[in-house]
């Protein structure tokens, strides 16, 4: 396998721009010709299949909820950057790239964030035109707040909802072409394999979820928008069908898995609570704005918030790193809060919490301009916990939220398999080690309203395909193989559920291979991995039959999944002898207890390339090159 | 805490369907309304029964997947929440809970508690939307809006599409749901020049859909777990006046 990535030559601030030119174009009248599939219709695949109907392609696009609307891009609370310095404190595009760079830890591409800091322009612009009725200032002009890992206001955002009115903005969008019908909707499917005929991809098989029928699509090219594998962890901040299957599948089928190892841990969640329950909820980043995190001073202080003094409480975010303070960057802000329940200070029941205070701010804004600045987060919190937020301080503790891994892009978007691209969470995309707040669901847009349409068409340019009918052998296989798959699980008829197995598994996943990592707690993850898998397959009760509406058996798939990504994730860990961003070996911390990066030695992107099911996967690296931010310290101090 | 659930069981559209018994035990308070489910369905599918099936994906009442109806409420007693946010602590221990599905002709029942609710899709593709290619969009300073217009479209863009307001309606209309994306789009300059043609084209798709007319009860705002105004029904049915009066046809 050889990693390509295809960055074009030029200086930074010109690279997207001459490649745009040198980039080949499809001529209007032949688009029509073209099949283009897309699987995902979070707000990656949404904006990417509505901009490619707009241009005139024919686009078959699948998700596995009822409508396209609610893709798991809709639970984003807290903004979207841009670097529109209109709030005139010195932002610019370089800002925002040099920003994104160093949050990342220096292990993601130059050229792909500099050029996703110019496009954030463009987005809010296309945003506001669709009609997302974003923030505004008493003018009329867009209203902007702080994001961790900044110092300047640049995220736009939709009270406490802002995933939700970008995606309606983008399922607008599409359904405008769903009606011209340029786009052929497939809601409630859920794609199980990815076909590929002659090296290229060439299309993928479903399941439709209501009858259970087993059926191929062909097309020109394949684009995965299918999001992130945060529930390999079981609980996460992601909705109950966020899943790796997809990505997965592809891996198998070629495509190089790159970084899976860069999980985000999200710093603000409220805590868990119980055996029971089946996900952790997001309290938004952008909370840290008006809100200041504390811990008593004292480890086994018991009494009620309200009753600690000031003198005895720690502000740590604000004593250790003094200059973003409590907008450090989500890994810092989240190892900082494991280190202070570790020592035995952390808060409310069994003592995994910190506390999220807004009393400074409600004294200085008034309590209206703070719920009113949050809208949905405060009765949220209040619903889960019992507790009003505005009277004494949240309760929170850091949750598995977003994976920076993925499947390995090239400048183009496209994976190791030629015909196959990935945009959105799903791709190891820009973020390196560490994502900043507020970026995803710009590079989400970035990648299918602006890059990807370009750099498809220019594959579908230069590459003359042949038809590939579902006819043919290699749909027929793959078919088979998707079929054997189920049938094998409906034969099992074991004692457990899926859920119980994936509990399991995610347990350990957070235990050895969570917010701290070490080669010894990797080694325990791989030693044990491959033994809840065997009881899965050998015990795993999966009812009802294939041809029919079955849930059992579509989590049941899943989790299979998820079970053998664990693994390639914790070889991952192991391979990466060094600290950086989300990824922390206790091995390797300067004497403050900050990440330690490696940069001689791991200044590389990881792409794993699959081997066969009883072989090691094969590590291919691409060497990271840095041009315009010289890699230093990440200091937040 | 102990409850006896009630719950419609139904193998697909054309199976007659029945209510089934089933104790749920040891439940925490602290659980929501499906993480109780979660327990009961384990429990059958580690006997080898079929769980029940029902809709849900965020579990933090944003996607608008989640449609039980809960002791004859769309998602439970508590107001201004999704099924998924509603924790079995509003319920007494011991209590009899009946769990049924969306009922509603332009919803057509699927399995157990899952409906089709494809008919609100096909609502938006009718016009709910504003006509804009990407790219060639001007810059977002460009096009100053009210602050006190933006709120406002934005108290009716909340709306998740989960259907509450055709359940809770004896007529099962779908007026607030078509209400809130026209008025989203209606109170903002991006959606006026095809207000009137996206207003009837919205309404007319509803009609065809098989909803029922809105006689005014107003059961849809309470059950709506956005808590989305009625008043926005009024709002639509003047933009739907103007462009009657206006007469304006098909795009
Ligand atoms: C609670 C929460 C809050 C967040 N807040 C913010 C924020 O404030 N700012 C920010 O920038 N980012 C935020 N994020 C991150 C951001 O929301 C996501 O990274 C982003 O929305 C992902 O978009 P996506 O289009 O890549 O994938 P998703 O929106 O997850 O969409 C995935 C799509 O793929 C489909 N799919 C998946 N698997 C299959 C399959 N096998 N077959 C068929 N279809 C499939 C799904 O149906 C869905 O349509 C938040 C994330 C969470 C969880
Ligand atoms: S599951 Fe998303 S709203 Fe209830």
């Amino acid at each position: 396998m050889k990693l390509d990535p295809q960055i074009p030559s030029g200086p930074m601030a010109e690279k997207w721009d001459r490649h745009r030119f040198e980039m080949k174009l499809v001529n209007p009248a032949n688009k029509r010709k073209f099949r283009i599939l897309v699987v995902g219709t979070g707000l990656a695949g949404g904006s990417a299949a509505a901009t490619l109907a707009e241009l005139g392609y024919n686009v078959d696009c699948f998700c596995f909820q009822d409508s396209p609307r609610r893709a798991h891009s809709i639970a984003a609370q807290g903004g979207i950057n841009s670097a529109k310095n209109y709030q005139n404190d010195g932002d610019s595009i370089r800002r925002l790239f040099y920003d994104t760079v160093k949050g990342g830890d220096f292990r993601s591409r130059e050229a792909n964030v500099y050029r996703l800091a110019q496009v954030s322009v463009n987005i809010i612009d296309q945003c506001v035109a669709q009609g997302v009725p974003f923030a505004r200032e008493y003018g009329g002009q867009l209203f902007n707040r702080s994001f961790g890992g900044a110092q300047v206001s640049r995220t736009f955002y939709c009270r406490g909802q802002t995933g939700q009115q970008l995606l309606l903005g983008a399922y607008q969008a599409m359904s405008r072409q769903i009606q011209t019908g340029r786009i052929q909707m497939h809601p409630r499917t859920e794609m199980l394999d990815l076909v590929v005929v002659d090296g290229r991809a060439r299309g993928i098989v479903v399941r439709d979820l209501v009858s259970g029928r087993i059926q191929s699509y062909s097309g020109d090219a394949v684009v995965l928008a299918t999001g992130g594998y945060s529930p390999v962890f079981y609980l996460s901040t992601n909705a109950k069908g966020c899943n790796v299957t997809a990505t997965f599948r592809a891996y198998k089928r070629g495509a190089a898995f790159a970084n899976p190892c860069f999980t985000q841990i999200h710093p603000t969640c409220i805590p868990v609570t119980g055996d029971h329950q089946s996900k952790l909820t997001l309290m938004s980043e952008s909370l840290r704005n008006d809100g200041r995190i504390w811990v008593p001073k004292d480890g086994g202080d018991r009494r009620a918030p309200g009753q600690i003094p000031e003198a005895e409480r720690d502000y740590y975010l604000e004593r250790k790193y003094p200059s973003f303070g409590n907008l450090a960057p989500r890994d810092i802000a989240s190892r900082a809060a494991k280190e202070v329940c570790d020592e035995g200070r952390g808060v409310g029941d069994g003592g995994r919490g910190v506390y999220l205070d807004f009393a400074d701010s409600i004294r200085r804004l008034g309590e209206h301009t703070i719920r009113e600045r949050y809208g949905e987060l405060f009765p949220m919190y209040q619903r889960i916990t019992g507790e009003d937020g505005i009277q004494q301080p949240m309760r929170i503790y850091p949750a598995p939220h977003y994976t920076m891994g993925g499947l390995w892009v090239d400048y183009n978007l496209m994976s190791t398999v030629p015909g196959l691209f990935v945009v959105g969470e799903a791709n190891f995309s820009d973020h390196g080690a560490n994502r900043l707040g507020a970026s995803a669901l710009m590079q989400g847009l970035a990648d299918g309203y602006f890059i990807l349409p370009y750099t498809l068409s220019n594959y579908l340019a230069s590459n003359k395909q042949t038809p590939a009918p579902v006819e043919g052998a290699d749909f027929k296989r793959c078919e088979a193989d998707v079929r054997a798959r189920i049938d094998r699980l409906l034969f099992i008829k074991g004692k457990r559920s899926a859920q119980a197995i994936h509990r399991q598994a995610g347990r350990l996943m957070w235990d050895q291979c969570g917010m701290a990592r070490s080669e010894q707690s990797l080694k325990k993850a791989l030693n044990e991995i491959p033994a809840i898998r065997e009881e899965f397959w050998k015990n795993v009760s999966v009812t009802g039959g294939g041809g029919e509406l079955n849930q059992a058996l579509e989590y049941a798939g899943r989790v299979a999944d998820f079970l053998e990504f664990a693994e390639l994730l914790c070889h991952d860990a192991l391979d990466r002898d060094e600290s950086c961003g989300a990824h922390f070996r206790i091995e390797h911390q300067m004497p403050d207890g900050e990440a330690k990066r490696n940069d001689e030695q791991y200044s590389y992107v990881s792409a794993w390339e699959y081997a066969g099911d009883d072989k090691a996967p094969i590590l291919h690296k691409e060497p990271l090159v840095f041009e315009e931010v010289h890699p230093s310290v990440r200091s937040y101090k | 805490m102990n409850f006896t659930l009630h719950i419609w069981r139904q193998k697909s559209p054309t199976d007659e369907g029945r209510t089934t018994t089933y104790d749920a035990r040891d439940i925490s308070p602290d659980m929501s309304f499906l993480e109780m489910l979660d327990v009961v369905n384990d429990e059958l599918i580690e006997k080898g029964q079929e769980p029940i099936a029902f809709d849900s994906d965020c579990r933090e009442g944003i996607c608008g997947s989640c449609c039980l109806m809960i002791n004859g409420i769309p998602h439970g007693p508590e107001r201004g929440v999704a099924t998924c946010q509603t924790y079995m602590r509003v319920f007494r221990d011991g209590q009899e809970i009946y769990i049924e599905p969306w009922r509603a002709r332009a919803f057509p029942l699927l399995k157990d508690l899952i409906v089709d609710r494809g008919a609100f899709d096909r609502i938006v593709q009718a016009g709910g939307y504003v006509s804009v290619n990407t790219g060639g969009a001007q810059d977002g300073n460009c096009l100053p809006v009210a602050k006190t217009d933006a709120e406002r479209a934005m108290d009716a863009a909340a709306c998740i599409g989960c259907g509450a307001c055709v359940a809770a309606c004896k007529n099962a209309s779908a007026m607030l749901f078509t209400a809130a994306k026209v008025s989203h789009l209606a109170l903002l300059p991006q959606g006026q020049p095809e207000r009137h043609a996206r207003v009837r084209n919205m309404v007319e798709q509803m009609d065809r859909e098989g909803f029922g007319n809105c006689t005014n009860y107003f059961e849809c705002e309470a059950a709506c777990p956005k808590e989305i105004s009625v008043q926005f029904i009024a709002q639509l049915n003047r933009e739907y006046l103007a462009a009657c009066l206006e007469g304006e046809g098909e795009k």
